[in-house]
């Protein structure tokens, strides 16, 4: 069988911190870009606060695999407490990328010499812009800016779409903070 | 239109297209989006329907047995305790002939308390005299959505329609949506027209006494119609091609199944995941195939016998079991092939529940398993030591990691 294209995305939050918006932004955005997209979320208590992981499957025809992701390429760290309490690596893939909330760099044990991590001050940039600490928005941002996987301009769209007013410019510039901060850095 | 969209808004979307006049829910766990999005259109005057927020899922169902009851197309949707908490009124809506569409989000029943994917729910209301569907994609639950009401409306059936989508992984799953336009929704689904209602001009009576002299006959009339709606299913998944250009609905579905000289038996989602490991087991020439049941109730035997007949080895996968006996498709896959010359192998495999994720790992040890020696109830991927795949919720997660910490 020809081989076709094929990302796989986790993303380690916590309940209330956006994850599965970020999951469908990404979705939303790669589907306007011609991809096929699966964005799912799979909580743990289902209640604020409480662990939990969404991903999105990529590829260029339609998603029919509907288990979690056990191999990422990308890791969505929006949450870095986390990364104590889980093995947030299992089963990241050679070559993966993760991209982790944090003001600094933490050392990650579970990281392979071919694996790379960013990190991007995710709540700080969304403190500044929006007075909140949710960091999801820059992640994207800075996922798009990293990766490449999906262009800044769809991602753009995919969040004029999904809100308005003020919320909307102000999740447009945590994003567009994000996608520059790694680029500018 | 295409959309990118979330299970639970396509279907608000779809069932907000067929122009109900009454919806009914009871909004907490273990609910979806569906109603939120619903009452969200109706508030906004966007679907000019009445939203009725009851104190249980009882009384929702009791809303929309009375609405249907007087001529007012009606939905509701819940799952898993809900679900089980309606079930005396949806055994009613049956009895008397109603039509209705309900979507049940698949989820385990309690105890212990779980709110994620399996089949126990729907499977407990499969002798109530309701139709039952179960949805592979989103696009798929949305479709026969409008198929329900069509063929829950038909005067050669008037009975309801539980359309199943499986919690989480599809209703709060994101994916591609192709929504039809309201017209073509409306040239496929004519408005309701009920011809025996209640209607104060005309009043009679619904649901009457009906002792020993009459009551088996009404189970007769149903069992009847429920042959019927074997052909009638078909029929509809037809037109609903020529109005709208999709293939969707139906009896079963076969993948693969040609030349398969092992197929698995499946229904809703995992029928993908079966359908992606089934390539993976192709390129290794391995003569595997799906057959996937789209209709559950009524059961599409002769369908089923046709598709299966020259199958060597089969496996039924199930989320659901019914306790101290097998898992409940499995016991009616085995029927289908009794007094039959064709004597394949028939295993019984309970798989993914409460929320058990399912991966193409899963598959591929059913089908290996296959080859080996019959089995009647197999639990795949059990684990009795404790260790989880989970991302997050099992051995790595919360509590023992703290532990491991102290």
């Amino acid at each position: 069988m020809e081989k076709f294209f094929l990302k796989e995305v986790r993303i380690h939050a916590r309940a209330g911190q956006g994850a599965i918006t970020t999951a469908s932004l990404l979705g939303e955005a790669l589907f306007a870009e011609g991809k096929f997209a699966y964005a799912f979320p799979h909580f743990g208590a289902a209640r604020m606060g409480a662990p939990m992981n969404a991903f999105v499957r990529v590829s260029d025809k339609p998603i029919r695999l509907r288990s979690q992701v056990y191999e990422p390429d990308y890791l969505l760290i929006i949450d870095p407490t986390l990364i104590m309490g889980f093995d947030v690596f299992k089963g990241f893939k050679e070559g993966g990328i993760a991209i982790i909330n944090s003001e600094e760099e933490i050392s990650l044990l579970g990281l392979k010499k071919n694996q790379k991590a960013f990190f991007v001050p995710a709540n700080k940039i969304a403190q500044e812009l929006m007075g909140r600490p949710l960091g999801n928005m820059a992640i994207l941002g800075a996922f798009s800016g990293i990766t490449g996987l999906v262009k800044i301009d769809s991602l753009m769209e995919a969040i004029k779409r999904r809100f308005s007013g003020k919320v909307a410019q102000q999740n447009l510039e945590i994003a567009k903070r994000g996608y520059a901060y790694l680029i500018t850095k | 239109m295409k959309a990118y969209l979330e299970g639970s808004q396509a279907i608000a979307k779809v069932v907000a297209l067929c122009r109900p006049g009454v919806i009914s829910a009871y909004p907490i766990t273990p609910q979806t989006h569906i109603p939120e999005t619903l009452a969200q259109m109706v508030a906004e005057g966007e679907l000019k329907a009445e939203f009725v927020n009851v104190e249980s899922e009882h009384s929702a169902a009791s809303c929309c047995l009375g609405a249907s009851a007087t001529g007012v197309r009606a939905y509701t949707s819940t799952s898993s305790q809900g679900l089980l908490y309606m079930l005396e009124v949806l055994f009613n809506i049956a009895g008397l002939r109603l039509p209705l569409v309900l979507t049940c989000a698949n989820r385990a029943v309690s105890a212990p308390i779980n709110i994620w994917n399996d089949y126990q729910d729907a499977i407990t209301l499969r002798d109530s005299g309701w139709i039952q569907f179960y949805a592979e994609t989103i696009q798929e639950a949305v479709d026969l959505h409008i198929q329900g009401y069509r063929l829950s409306e038909d005067i050669r059936v008037l009975l309801p329609v539980m359309v199943n989508v499986d919690g989480y992984i599809l209703t709060h799953g994101y994916e591609v949506v192709d929504i039809p336009e309201q017209e073509l929704v409306d040239k496929f689904l004519p408005p309701y027209q009920l011809k025996y209602k209640l209607d104060p001009d005309n009043p009679l009576t619904l649901g009457v006494l009906a002792g020993p002299d009459y009551y088996m006959e009404t189970r007769f009339a149903i069992q009847k119609t429920m042959e019927d709606v074997l052909e009638i299913i078909p029929e509809i998944s037809g037109e609903f091609f020529e109005v709208f250009a999709r293939k969707s609905g139906g009896l079963i579905e076969g993948y693969f199944l040609k030349d398969a000289e092992k197929v698995i038996v499946a229904m809703g989602s995992v029928c993908g995941t079966i359908k992606e490991a089934i390539d993976g087991l192709r390129d290794k020439k391995e003569k595997v195939g799906l057959l996937k049941i789209i209709t559950y109730r009524p059961f599409p035997e002769e369908e089923i016998y046709q598709a299966l007949k020259n199958a060597r080895e089969i496996a039924v996968l199930e989320k659901a079991i019914s306790l101290g006996g097998f898992g409940p498709l499995y016991t009616e896959i085995k029927s289908v092939f009794q007094g039959k010359k064709e004597n394949p192998k028939i295993s019984g495999f309970v798989i993914g529940l409460g929320g058990r994720d399912i991966t193409k790992d899963s598959i591929r040890s059913v089908s290996d398993r296959l080859s080996g020696k019959q089995v009647d109830c197999e639990f795949i991927d059990l684990n009795l030591k404790g260790e989880h795949k989970d991302n997050l919720l099992g051995g790595s997660g919360v509590a023992s990691q703290f532990i491991e910490q102290e």
